[in-house]
């Protein structure tokens, strides 16, 4: 056996095996952790691949950045697990069925040898110098410019989105609002009383 | 040598887990959100490996597409849930059920 099928098997073994355990993991927090773990191995097939970029994108992305922000929310929320595990068993043969359908579904499209997938040929693994990401950019910036640029506008809109849902207003801002300050007459900043004149009391 | 069915099977495993963790895990929108996240990494692990095995970069390029909405999905998504947590004190789905649909 070949030094990449071993490796195949071990990170699809991990991916797999992690993902098992993501789904019917207790505590929310386990599952994030889970979830990187399987990124990791997916990351690896990938790098099987030569998706080389795409397998650092992943890592730095989604286990730096999206991951990050799944466990900063579990932590945030104050989340009672009990609740909402009591429902566990629930829906659990629902799912199991379903999946088992869809397994069934693809491994008929998969196994009948309808599309001669197993006789593939495994194309000529690439040189040293090969670069990835070189032939990414320059199909990415030629071919698929727009769509890049579409999908920088999307990056920007869900910026933008997600800071205007969870911003609260601050109700002991020292905010200036200038139309006020412009707008303001004397009326609303002095306040004209006529006092009677009283005896002052002697100090003693 | 690994085949090129080696890794649809692989993917379409790990998309049924994903698709079972969905039914299972209903009632917890930060469990339903990871599992969306499984599902897309094993669709992306087949673009991946048809890019591979027809030598044809347009593949990945469609999953760095994927990796860019899919990472915009989940900001918006955590959003909604801060919000959702912050309104109702939960985030059980059986609970937002306002809308009585």
């Amino acid at each position: 056996m070949e030094f990449s099928s071993i490796l195949f098997y071990v990170f699809g073994f991990c991916f797999v095996a992690s993902s098992a355990m993501l789904v019917i993991a207790r505590n929310t927090l386990k599952a994030a952790m889970l979830l990187i773990l399987s990124f990791f191995s997916v990351a690896s097939l990938w790098l099987l691949l030569e998706a080389e970029f795409l397998a650092i994108t992943l890592i730095l992305v989604y286990v730096g950045a999206v991951m990050v922000l799944f466990l900063f929310v579990i932590k945030m929320l104050n989340i009672d697990q009990s609740t909402i595990r009591a429902k566990f068993t629930t829906y659990l043969p629902l799912g199991i069925f379903v999946s088992m359908v869809v397994i069934a579904q693809m491994a008929l499209v998969l196994s009948a040898g309808q599309f001669d997938l197993e006789t593939v040929e495994e194309p000529a693994r690439h040189i040293a110098g090969y670069s990835n990401i070189t032939e990414l950019a320059s199909d990415l910036y030629t071919t698929y410019v727009y769509p890049f640029e579409l999908a920088a506008v999307l990056l920007l809109i869900a910026i933008i989105s997600a800071i205007t849902l969870v911003h609260r207003k601050e109700s002991r801002s020292k905010r200036q609002n200038i139309s006020e300050q412009v707008s303001v007459q004397a009326s609303d900043r002095v306040r004209l009383a006529s006092i009677s004149s009283t005896k002052t009391k002697k100090p003693k | 040598m690994i085949a090129l069915s080696d890794y649809l099977i692989l993917s379409a495993i790990v998309f049924c887990i994903g698709l079972a963790g969905i039914f299972i895990n209903r009632t917890n929108i930060i469990m339903l959100l990871m599992c969306v996240e499984l599902i897309l990494a094993a669709v992306n692990t087949n673009f991946i490996a048809f890019s591979y095995y027809s030598s044809d970069v347009a593949g990945q390029i469609f999953v760095f597409f994927i990796l860019t909405v899919a990472a915009a999905e989940v900001a918006i998504g955590l959003a909604i849930l801060t919000l959702m947590y912050r309104n109702r004190g939960s985030i059980d789905v059986d609970v937002t059920n306002s809308l009585k649909g």
